[in-house]
């Protein structure tokens, strides 16, 4: 076990080549001879292409080619018509309607690709693109999840959404009853890197590529299935991806059609979409709608929860998410049910965007449980108190780990919680109403498989590899922690190659995973490494013979015996004496059956200030704190500014984030930075960040619990109970924008 | 022209570098929209070395200190140029409408969006990118504002920084870095999707506490 310290805050591994632009991200790559493809959109959401015509196009200058559903070269791998599957490959058909890129004539979504214009130069693609002239036989699209909800199926799979505990309308009879309906919009992850793909045929069956994934075994493993080549010809580098949110958990269409594409013109070929088809082809938020029942008595203990969500999905993929899941497990309460439906509509499908379902409910969850609590007259916490469960109800276990009580109480003493007035509307400064809220987050903590190698040189240098992919975390630095946790080794002597395909397997980095599953595989690569030099220096022969391994300790390159400190050996002399060069190890790991017995979660709680200005309707988010309870931290500083980026993203949740179709058309009108808005400096505040840094004693050999998600997830329930706080006025449609405010207070 | 000639605003002489693009670029397009020429240019199959020829107009500048005689096509815009052209990809580009500031670079000192200028526009300019903010590169000197956010950890995946950093500089020499307050508003141009901006504005105060010169 890691010694029970907290671990130092240390500056981001890869900080220097951020900072100098010398971090290279899928584009920046250079390919001699590289062509530039642009993708021509569809103007319609649901109907035929009537007429194509290329042939200005095609004669542009520079243009080596124009591919639309009738000279698509062929993906082998795509032979039969295929649905696709979210974090994966090529999976079968689900629907009678199914969507490949440029096979046919169909649109089923606005922004459909209908071409794909490739030219030697980046200009001459996109002028040669505006030459592409289409006309549609235009159907009737049904885009608004408002107008359809009855329309919601159950999905297929193993849980279908649907949960019961006790009795499903147990609410009903509760002396104290809310009956509340919540609406989350459609939100578009838009990292600031845009999405893109830089493919080059290195041979007729061997393939490089860069990236923008969150995980290049997953897109190898996609493209070896599209082309019916083995992954091992298949390179895939991504160190670095500017953002990915989980837009980059699946290889999307565009990135198969591209790689066809190169491989018929014979040339390697960078595509970069613009910022409006980071709209369309990769995914978003699903717009979802929810219904929350709730019944307590009057004591404040809870007595039924019933939670109802519908989510729009694609007419061509059914996309689900964990929505309704918080709900069955964070509140001791005897009588819960939920239910999860999802609705086709002429959309492009979504994709899973941090902190995924688990965002989407704990809205409407956590407004819930602050509405209930003002019914009753309690405070929230302690009306969460009251509802505290140490064992998870809904598999009847002990959680791993759960310190979620501390977390309430350290944040409220942070925020200043104790000037809160139960009472809403009676706290003003000035022309401003100010509010207080708070809400909940938790998200599971996983143990996935993953694979890493670690080399010890005898010059006392380490090198730790795994082709896990960091889009921001700070995995590099995280796994550098582990490794110097473990072995000791100076910081600056260690190094740390990730994101690449030759480097041993890890899992796509999402769900919050990868240091609890590549961080455990590097931990027990590094043990193994420690115990073969206390086999070296005890065996016969060795300086320190006959002493037990946990007489030893090693630091600095140098192996003491822990109460006599003069009797010790320099690691690079222990390997010169034995003829090693380098000790080399590369272990998988995974967690094992033990992990069965307990519910494994990491918590988090946001507590918020916020001004109201009534004459305005303008919200502003003036204090923020937010609270991890994510076992041990590894990393520190970059925890911390994961926990900062949560808040980031979720003020844009809760007060200005929302991509607007016209439903007349389906289609966007305020796809681009400039009118979907997410949160700029302005926005945020000052962060007050609290890790309870308390090691989960389970999940893996770190202590460390995931945090990714619960930086997000919750926060914009805190921002909607501080706006009820501030005004006496609940909104329970996201985003909060000022109209909203303005309606209800006048 | 004179090297002294090129500079200054460069926006509002007859020299100027706009003036000389409008009048370059006119000249082109009365020729390239003819469509009987054109379409002539195509059908013969000469299209492809006439367009090359018409297309690329002269431009002189200097990128980080290097003086540069470079021949582009007038459409490319400032962004492309760096990235496709110079190999500089450390300024990225994150909209292509100026709406995120990701593509931030110094021009004749000033903070400018290179994806909305067209590199034609910056004839006789000074453009220094974050590859020409301080020695830099593996083991050079930082630039106090690189230090600074290595330091206070100002960023999460790394796109938006450079165009941060080049924004953070030039906010404090407008002297638009006060307070923390005045740090927010005047670097909402620059978007960090990860959320980082809490540190960026301490990375940012830092520096213009620390008085060093940006």
């Amino acid at each position: 076990m890691t010694k029970d310290t907290k671990n130092p805050p240390i500056d981001r591994v890869d900080g220097r080549l951020k900072v100098t632009g010398g971090a290279n991200y899928f584009a920046d790559f250079e390919i001699p001879n590289t062509a530039y493809c642009v993708i021509v959109g569809s103007k319609i959401a649901k109907g035929t292409i009537a007429s194509l015509d290329t042939k200005k196009a095609q004669n542009a200058p520079g243009v080596l080619g124009v591919f639309t559903h009738q000279n698509m070269p062929p993906i082998p791998g795509w032979d039969a018509p295929v649905g696709g599957e979210a974090d994966g490959p090529a999976p079968k058909p689900k629907t009678e309607e199914t969507y490949r890129i440029l096979s046919s004539s169909k649109i089923l979504f606005d922004g459909q690709p209908i071409a794909i214009v490739v030219a030697d130069t980046y200009e001459r693609a996109t002028y040669a693109a505006s030459l592409v002239k289409a006309t549609y036989s235009k159907q009737t699209a049904r885009t608004d999840l408002q107008k359809h909800v009855a329309e919601g199926i159950a999905p297929k799979g193993a849980d279908g959404g649907n949960y019961l505990r006790g009795k499903p309308d147990a609410y009903q009879a509760a002396p104290v009853t809310l009956e509340a309906n919540y609406t989350i919009p459609i939100e578009v992850h838009n990292p600031m890197e845009l999405h893109g793909i830089l493919a080059h045929w290195t041979g007729p069956n061997t393939l490089m590529i860069y990236a923008k994934t969150q995980g290049v075994n997953a897109t190898q493993q996609a493209m070896a299935e599209a082309f019916k080549i083995a992954p091992k010809n298949i390179h895939v580098h991504a160190e670095f991806m500017g953002g990915g949110f989980g837009m980059g958990l699946r290889t999307w269409p565009q990135e198969t059609a591209v790689v066809a594409i190169a491989r018929k013109i014979g040339r390697p070929l960078k595509l970069v979409v613009n910022r409006s088809q980071m709209f369309t082809l990769v995914g978003h938020r699903p717009y979802t709608v929810q219904t929350i029942n709730m019944g307590a008595d009057q004591d404040g203990k809870l007595i039924g929860i019933a939670h109802a969500a519908t989510a729009e999905t694609a007419s061509y993929e059914d996309f689900t998410e964990a929505t309704v899941n918080m709900t069955k497990f964070m509140y001791a309460c005897p009588n819960v049910s939920t239910r999860y439906r999802i609705v086709r509509l002429d959309r492009s499908v979504p994709i899973w965007m941090r902190g995924p379902g688990e965002a989407t409910g704990a809205f409407a969850l956590e407004s819930a449980m602050d509405e209930m609590a003002h019914k009753l007259k309690l405070d929230p916490i302690e009306f969460r108190l009251r509802n505290y469960t140490e064992t998870d109800p809904e598999h009847n276990r002990p959680y791993s780990s759960k310190n979620l009580k501390e977390a309430y109480q350290r944040g409220a003493e942070a925020i200043g919680w104790s000037k809160r007035k139960n009472e809403p509307g009676s706290t003003r400064e000035g022309d401003w109403l100010i509010g207080y809220g708070m809400s909940t987050g938790t998200f599971n903590a996983f143990r996935w498989e993953a694979s890493a190698r670690v080399l010890l040189k005898a010059d006392g240098s380490l090198t730790v590899q795994s082709a896990v992919t960091d889009i921001g975390p700070g995995t590099g630095t995280a796994l550098t922690m582990i490794a110097h946790n473990v072995l000791n080794v100076p910081l600056n002597r260690i190094k740390v190659e990730y994101g690449d395909t030759s480097l041993p397997k890890a899992p796509t980095q999402g769900g919050s995973a990868i240091v609890s599953a590549v961080g455990s595989a590097v931990f027990d690569a590094c043990t193994s490494i420690k115990q073969a030099l206390i086999e070296l220096a005890t065996k016969n022969g060795g300086p320190l013979v006959g002493r037990q391994a946990d007489e030893l300790t090693l630091a600095d390159g140098i192996l003491s015996i822990l109460t006599e400190p003069k009797k010790k050996v320099a690691v690079s002399d222990l390997m010169q004496a034995n003829n090693l060069a380098v000790i080399d190890r590369t272990k998988e790991s995974k967690g094992g059956p033990q992990l069965q017995n307990y519910s494994m979660y990491s918590f988090s709680v946001h507590f918020v200030q916020v001004r109201v200005n009534p004459l305005t309707g303008v919200v502003r988010v003036t204090k923020a704190v937010s609270v991890a309870d994510s076992g041990r931290i590894v990393s520190p500083k970059t925890a911390a500014s994961q926990m900062i980026g949560g808040v980031a993203g979720g003020i844009g949740m809760a007060l200005t984030e929302e991509a607007v179709i016209d439903h007349r058309f389906g289609r966007f009108v305020n796809n681009n930075l400039a009118d979907y808005h997410v949160a700029v400096h302005a926005d945020v505040p000052a962060i007050e960040t609290i890790m309870i840094d308390k090691p989960d004693p389970i999940i893996n050999p770190m202590g460390a619990k995931g945090m990714g998600e619960i930086a997000l997830i919750g926060f914009a329930g805190a921002v909607a109970n501080a706006v009820f706080n501030a005004t006496g006025q609940r909104i329970r449609d996201l985003p909060i924008t000022p109209d909203k405010v303005m309606q209800k207070l006048t | 022209m004179a090297d002294n000639e090129r500079k200054g605003n460069g926006f509002d002489n007859d020299n100027s570098p706009r003036r000389i693009f409008l009048k370059k670029s006119s000249a082109l397009a009365a020729w390239a929209l003819t469509p009987t020429v054109a379409m002539t240019v195509v059908d013969n199959g000469l299209h492809e070395k006439v367009a090359l020829a018409v297309e690329q107009m002269p431009l002189w500048l200097t990128i980080n200190g290097k003086a540069q005689q470079l021949s582009i096509e007038p459409r490319v815009t400032l962004l492309d140029l760096l990235r496709e052209q110079l190999h500089l990809t450390g300024t990225k580009k994150g909209c292509d409408h100026g709406q995120c500031g990701a593509c931030t670079v110094h021009v004749d000192g000033q903070r400018v969006n290179s994806c909305l200028t067209l590199a034609m526009t910056t004839e006789g300019c000074t453009v220094t990118t974050i590859e020409g903010l301080a020695d830099g590169g593996p083991t050079g000197t930082l630039h106090p504002m690189q230090e600074a956010f290595i330091k206070q950890d100002g960023f999460q995946c790394g796109y938006c920084t450079p165009g941060q950093i080049m924004s953070a500089v030039a906010c404090i020499r407008e002297g638009h870095a006060n307070t923390p307050e005045e740090v927010r508003e005047y670097m909402s141009g620059n978007i960090c999707r990860c959320g980082a901006y809490a540190n960026i504005v301490d990375a940012i105060m830092d520096v213009k506490k620390g008085g060093a010169k940006v």
